[in-house]
């Protein structure tokens, strides 16, 4: 991206021509300094770079301070918030009516892994194509500092209270249920959430990025797992996120020997810089393995843990139309006049 | 009983022959059985073949919450008047369960006929019934069906030994057979000999003694059987459903899974694709969550479901309301909760949805009496839906959706399909931008845009929460209110596309009834009643939809005393009236309630309005 530039004023555009601008969102509302806020501007920049075209997207989410977020990414983007912990249902109808479109959901960990736990569950299993992102901070951000169940166990708030229960790791329980994409990362970590968001456009199902985003006003503290402090200590990325669109020259950075290279649908290539000796981002029980020896050791493992570009996705199992369905027109949806006749027929 | 005045007039050889009182095409027929015993396909080539020889008839099918083992009946009326209103008295039974059997006997009026197996031994437990004792198992052993099969076409010996004593035409039984198992000749054959050993059984060893018959009429030619919720299903076929989302519950799942047989045959394009989904979601509030996400991204969508499942999608259900989402609902009303009796019919769930949700949300509803409505309003609730971007629920109730029902053809629907006001990129380019939430025609009803228009100011961001007319966060009191007004306008402007009341009688009388859904049919049975009885004539006004329309102001101030005729224990349907009538008005309504589970028959209604009215018999 760094065309070294002559001329004294010249506007940056991405592959379609559009410059960063057009992906911009409204002004955040959020604390400065939350963690959801840095994880939009990722957001932001990996489909202006990707270069998809913003009326392409449908930004979904519940409702918590995480899913106010698409209101401060791509405004030309069509949004639906919707209820608490209920998106991924409206997501799937939506991609049902018009499976043309892209899809991004952002939740928080209260909004998937509380109340929406079911539904979850059901989004990955189906393996809607969509981008998944639970914008983590162990707490409701929005009812003021509850424990959410992503907590981690004896963390503490700043009220004093422990959380004595134990944490649901939402990526092993992806990589379990059927997500097609599992990764975690951390708002911080701009290179590695930027490259994981490109590739998560590349892919064809459902993705899920479990981004661990510090709530400053109430969990980022001494006492909180989920802190900026805690996250920069303890992070530990099992292997490094490159990637390389489809319409780049992939051959630049090929290097063989330390690298597993994972081929997406549209030709991008995911490259993970190994950093733990064969890890293979294909083996489900390999992946779900490092996150449960992790967890034991106090550690927040991240990258992207796994990988199945075989799987079809929800829309394809359906096997409907090229078309959206939204805009069929009559001639294709009213099943013409001898079909009522035949049934009448049948019935009299 | 009520057969006074019904005897036949005796022209048929076979009513000559058999001499005495007689009593034609006007009677009750049940067939109590075991749930599971696979009496279904018997019990129809009954009802179809009385129904081919031109005789109205209606089914109603009494069934347990359970698969296989706890008693079920399923009873014929048989009119010549075409009433086809539950009819309390049963004439003829056709005992097949021991369990129920002595119950079922002493139930019955004196005068009754019954078909029995020979070893239940029911003939020592009344003097003034009629006793057929039929070696069942023996006439199906010499079928020679299997032993496995037996079970099933040991139903098919009483059709055999009913259209003897009935006069039942065999030619019509023998067509019902092979439609009903068209594609499976050998079982057609099966099924017939079992028939037959019954009829002969019949003619060789019992002596004719009832009154009950049925001769050829010529009052059902053209006309159709059908369940509501196949009508139901049909109807958002044709309406040109394309995403269809369900969670399985009795009595609505038969919507979705006669729809699901219809689009499989006549929604597939020639290249195999399938111009629908059709998604069973993990419980209700992913089922309306899909239909109003489909719905946001412009697709035709519904679901079925049943009160249990309407009370999961409140939420929804209200976010539908505020973000102007259209979708269709179709809520198969029966009694209570799961535990309840969910196989028992009910038009309980009126008040719920009329305000389903938090805040201030009213919703349109649909309310079918016949199987045709189902099919009808199965069309016209999307277009409502899509011309008011608003959630619309079809209230059908267990009678109407999983009964037989005549009906007169279904007719193709010649309006276009009606998708709203929804602007296109060319459209937006004129205008230059658009504000989603504008009163722009003075109807309240605002425009939108779907997801993937491709134009810079085509979207917007949808939101429960306060919005202003932009579609913008704001949470300014004025903005709220604006739209909480407009809102309640739009609302007006759905009297302008529901179905309107239908009016029966001159609209002289003192007495009006009024009545909805399924209820109708006893309705209309009951006038006749009160009328011949009582010389009580009355006006009847059929609700058909809510919002109510001025139709129903009217009635009511034209009357001095409105019976408000409901299968609910609350009077739901007067209490939405009260809200919305004068307050003078209200006084002269009275309920006339039904709620045990069972539809609704006229006697009951006869009586409850003929005591008010002190009129006695
Ligand atoms: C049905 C329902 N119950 C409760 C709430 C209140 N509520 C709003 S946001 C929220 C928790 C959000 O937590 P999380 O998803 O973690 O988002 P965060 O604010 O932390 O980003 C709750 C409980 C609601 N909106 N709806
Ligand atoms: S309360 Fe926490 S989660 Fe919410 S905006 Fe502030 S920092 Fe972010
Ligand atoms: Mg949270």
């Amino acid at each position: 991206m760094s065309t070294p530039s002559v001329s004294p004023k010249p506007v940056k555009t991405n592959r379609i021509g559009l410059q960063i601008l057009d992906y911009r969102g409204g002004k955040t509302t959020l604390c400065a300094g939350c963690g959801h806020n840095a994880i939009s501007e990722r957001i932001t920049e990996a489909f202006y770079e990707m270069g998809i075209q913003p009326e392409r997207v449908m930004k979904m989410s519940g409702i918590g301070c995480s899913s106010k977020s698409p209101a401060y990414f791509m405004s030309r983007s069509f949004s639906f918030n919707t209820v608490h912990g209920r998106m991924p249902s409206v997501a799937t109808g939506a991609l049902l009516a018009n499976k043309t479109m892209r899809s991004i959901g952002v939740s928080g960990d209260g909004d998937t892994v509380s109340i929406g736990m079911g539904q979850f569950i059901h989004l990955l299993r189906r393996n809607v194509p969509m981008i998944y992102i639970i914008e983590d901070n162990g707490v409701y951000g929005l009812t003021k500092g509850q424990f959410s169940a992503t907590a981690d166990i004896g963390s503490k708030l700043k009220t004093g209270v422990i959380n004595d229960l134990p944490a649901i790791d939402t990526c092993a329980l992806a990589i379990q249920i059927g997500a097609t994409f599992v990764g975690r990362s951390f708002s911080g970590d701009k290179k590695q959430l930027s490259a994981m968001l490109k590739a998560a456009v590349a892919h064809q199902g459902t993705v899920m990025l479990d981004v661990i985003s510090p709530c400053v006003t109430f969990n980022d503290h001494e006492g909180s797992t989920k802190s900026y402090k805690y996250m920069q200590e303890h992070e530990e990325a099992i292997s490094e996120v490159g990637f390389v669109p489809h319409f780049e020259d992939i051959a630049v950075e090929y290097d063989p020997n330390t690298t597993v290279d994972v081929r997406l649908h549209d030709g991008s290539h995911l490259r993970l810089r190994k950093l733990h000796e064969g890890y293979d981002p294909t083996d489900k029980v390999q992946a779900t393995k490092m996150l449960m020896e992790s967890h034991a050791k106090g550690e927040v493992l991240t990258g992207v843990f796994y990988v199945d570009t075989q799987k079809p996705d929800f829309a394809s199992l359906l096997n409907m139309v090229d078309e959206p369905l939204a805009t069929l027109s009559q001639e294709r949806v009213r099943p013409r006049r001898e079909v009522l006749a035949e049934i009448m027929d049948a019935h009299s | 009983m009520t057969t006074s005045g019904l005897v036949a007039q005796g022209q048929t050889t076979s009513s000559l022959v058999r001499g005495g009182k007689q009593i034609v095409n006007d009677f009750s027929i049940q067939i109590a059985t075991v749930n599971g015993s696979g009496s279904q396909s018997a019990n129809s080539v009954l009802l179809r073949s009385i129904f081919r020889m031109g005789v109205p008839v209606s089914g109603k099918n009494l069934f347990p919450s359970n698969i296989a083992g706890l008693p079920t009946w399923y009873t014929i009326r048989v009119s010549k008047h075409g009433w086809v209103a539950r009819k309390t008295d049963i004439d003829v039974l056709i005992a097949m369960n021991p369990e129920t059997a002595q119950q079922d006997v002493l139930s019955l009026s004196a005068g009754a006929a019954v078909i029995y197996d020979e070893s239940f031994k029911l003939n020592e437990r009344r003097a003034d019934v009629t006793f057929y004792p039929v070696p069942f198992d023996q006439l199906t052993a010499s079928t020679g069906a299997d032993a496995k099969i037996r079970k099933l076409v040991k139903n098919m010996v009483y059709v055999g030994v009913a259209a003897q004593l009935l006069s039942i035409d065999m030619e019509w039984i023998e067509k019902s057979v092979r439609k009903q198992f068209a594609k499976k000749v050998k079982a057609a054959e099966l099924n017939l000999s079992a028939v037959r050993a019954g009829f002969e059984y019949a003619a060789s060893s019992l002596t004719q003694q009832n009154p009950y018959l049925v001769e050829p009429m010529n009052a059902t030619q053209g006309k159709i059987i059908i369940d509501g919720n196949a009508a139901a299903a049909m109807g958002a076929m044709f309406a040109g459903v394309t995403v269809v989302t369900w969670y399985p519950i009795t009595p609505s799942s038969s919507v979705v899974e006669q729809l699901i047989d219809y689009m499989k045959k006549y929604r597939i394009e020639q290249d195999g694709k399938a111009s629908f989904a059709i998604v069973q979601a993990e419980d209700e509030l992913a089922a309306i969550g899909m239909v109003i996400g489909a719905g946001w991204a412009g697709a035709r969508s519904m679901t079925a479901t049943s009160g249990p499942g309407i009370s999961l999608m409140a939420e929804f259900a209200g976010l539908a309301y505020f973000t102007e989402i259209p979708g269709v609902i179709f809520d198969v009303q029966r009694t209570g909760p799961s535990t309840g009796m969910p196989t028992r019919t009910s038009q309980g769930d009126l008040t719920f949805i009329a305000g389903l949700s938090h805040g201030d949300t009213k919703h349109v509803m649909l309310i079918p009496a016949s199987v045709k409505e189902c099919y009808e309003f199965g069309i016209a609730a999307f277009d409502i839906a899509e011309q008011m971007q608003t959630l619309v629920f079809v209230l059908s109730d267990l009678d109407l959706g999983m009964n037989n029902w005549m009906s007169e053809p279904f007719e193709y629907p010649e309006k276009p399909i009606q998708r709203g006001k929804v602007l296109n990129a060319k459209q937006l380019e004129e205008l230059g931008g658009f504000a989603r939430y504008k009163d722009v025609d003075g109807d309240a009803i605002p425009y939108r845009t779907l997801p993937g228009t491709d134009h810079p100011a085509a979207a917007y961001f949808t939101r429960g929460s306060g919005h202003n007319e932009k579609a913008l966060y704001s949470e300014r009191p004025d903005e709220y209110e604006n739209n909480m007004l407009r809102l309640a306008r739009k609302f007006e402007t759905a009297k302008t596309l529901v179905p309107q009341p239908i009016l029966e009688g001159d609209g002289k009388q003192k007495i009006g009834i009024i009545a909805f859904g399924t209820s109708h049919w006893a309705v209309i049975e009951s006038r006749d009643q009160l009328e011949r009885e009582s010389h009580l004539e009355t006006d009847y006004l059929r609700v058909r939809a809510y919002p109510f329309t001025q139709e129903i102001h009217d009635f009511v101030a034209s009357h001095e005393r409105i019976y408000v005729v409901e299968q609910n224990r609350d009077a739901q349907m007067l209490h939405l009236l009260k809200v919305d009538l004068d307050p003078a008005q209200t006084v002269k309504l009275r309920s006339v309630l039904h709620f045990n589970g069972l539809p609704i028959d006229a006697r009951t209604l006869t009586t409850a309005i003929a005591s008010q009215e002190g009129a006695g018999k």
